[in-house]
């Protein structure tokens, strides 16, 4: 199996879907992507053109994205230089708090849904946590 | 942004058929636009008459404010559903024919394209499968420097591989400035690389929106929706 990773479409990386705006997803995919560290605070973020080339969108789509973290604060721009990702560690701090609290809502509501209380998911969570580390 | 097609209450009839119903429309520059419809929709029609294959039975089409013509046609980069070129020909006698035809047909452009598709230049057309025809058709048209570039079902007859080849040199090949109109009914395919799409249905048109604002309104992908406005 070693390679098929290489052979891989880099589109499929982005992993973006049809039923949701792209713009959306793209955001979401660079906010990842600054909150794990592929991209480190102060880093040149790659041109529209290009990234939108490896995401197999539309630069209009990309770009849009871009403005959208800009106006978040996350990316800024130098004129003429391009983009960056934002030094500001507090901000990378709280956009991590943040998703760290949806990625729990999103766990909570889907067990909420398999018929488990607060308790009973606190219960499972704990062992499965005991096992892991186990 | 500018406006480069304005069409006013467009009509196309073949003798009793109507094919296209009063269709108006604006298609702006720096889009990637999906003219989306069922087969007999009159996808071709309106790309016919943009191009000036058609003339319409009544109403108006202009490109860049001009009636279309000659100006019209340079800067229209056109790809037919079917081929005109001569298969006696090789890839690179087309590639001449193109760089004479064409002020803004860029050589070396063509050249890399057919390069990283394995595609000889000494190769004649009619040695060639369906499909390699149809990569060295959409590299001609894809090596000008046009201010629109009007493709009819450029993907239908390559592999997935090719296509996603295909839709990388259509992103990377067009200037910011220029819009790209693609007729197809192989959404899912390319509804990423799209920014806008135009739903037409029985000759007239029944949608123009952001792709985006679609998903955001409706929840649903481009593909899901065409199969829901165009249920038979």
């Amino acid at each position: 199996m070693e390679g098929t990773q290489n052979n891989k479409h880099p589109a499929d990386k982005w992993n973006l879907t049809s039923d949701r705006p792209v713009f959306i997803q793209i955001m979401e995919k660079l906010k990842l992507d600054i909150v794990t560290g592929n991209y480190l605070p102060g880093d040149k973020l790659p041109s529209v053109r290009d990234l939108a080339g490896e995401a197999a969108v539309n630069p209009n789509t990309m770009q849009r994205a871009f403005s959208e973290l800009e106006r978040e604060g996350l990316v800024y721009t130098q004129r003429t230089n391009g983009r960056f990702i934002t030094e500001d560690l507090n901000l990378i701090d709280q956009l991590k708090q943040q998703m760290a609290l949806d990625a729990i809502s999103g766990f909570l509501k889907s067990m909420r849904q398999l018929g488990f209380s607060g308790e009973d998911t606190l219960r499972l969570l704990k062992e499965a946590l005991k096992e892991e580390t186990a | 942004m500018n406006t480069l097609v304005t069409c006013k209450e467009l009509t196309k009839a073949y003798g009793k058929k109507t094919a296209l119903n009063r269709v108006s429309l604006e298609i702006e520059s720096g889009h990637i636009i999906g003219l989306l419809g069922p087969n007999g929709s009159g996808k071709t029609t309106l790309i016919k008459l943009l191009n000036g294959l058609l003339t319409p039975t009544s109403g108006e089409i202009y490109v860049k404010k001009l009636p279309v013509g000659i100006e019209s046609k340079k800067i229209i980069s056109y790809l037919p559903d079917q081929t005109y070129l001569n298969m006696n020909n090789t890839v690179k006698e087309v590639i001449d024919y193109f760089s004479a035809f064409y002020a803004d047909f860029e050589v070396e452009r063509a050249y890399g394209m057919l390069d990283s598709l394995h595609i000889s230049p000494k190769d004649r057309l009619k040695t060639m499968s369906k499909g390699t025809k149809e990569k060295v058709q959409l590299i001609l048209v894809m090596s000008r420097r046009a201010e629109l570039y009007v493709l009819d079902e450029p993907i239908a007859g390559v592999d997935p591989a090719t296509r996603d080849y295909i839709l990388q040199t259509i992103l990377t090949n067009y200037d910011p400035g220029a819009s790209i109109l693609i007729s197809t009914h192989l959404i899912s395919d390319i509804e990423n690389i799209l920014d806008q799409v135009i739903f037409i249905k029985d000759g007239e048109i029944c949608l123009q929106a952001s792709v985006d604002d679609i998903r955001m309104q409706h929840q649903k992908s481009i593909d899901a929706l065409f199969r829901e406005v165009f249920k038979c």
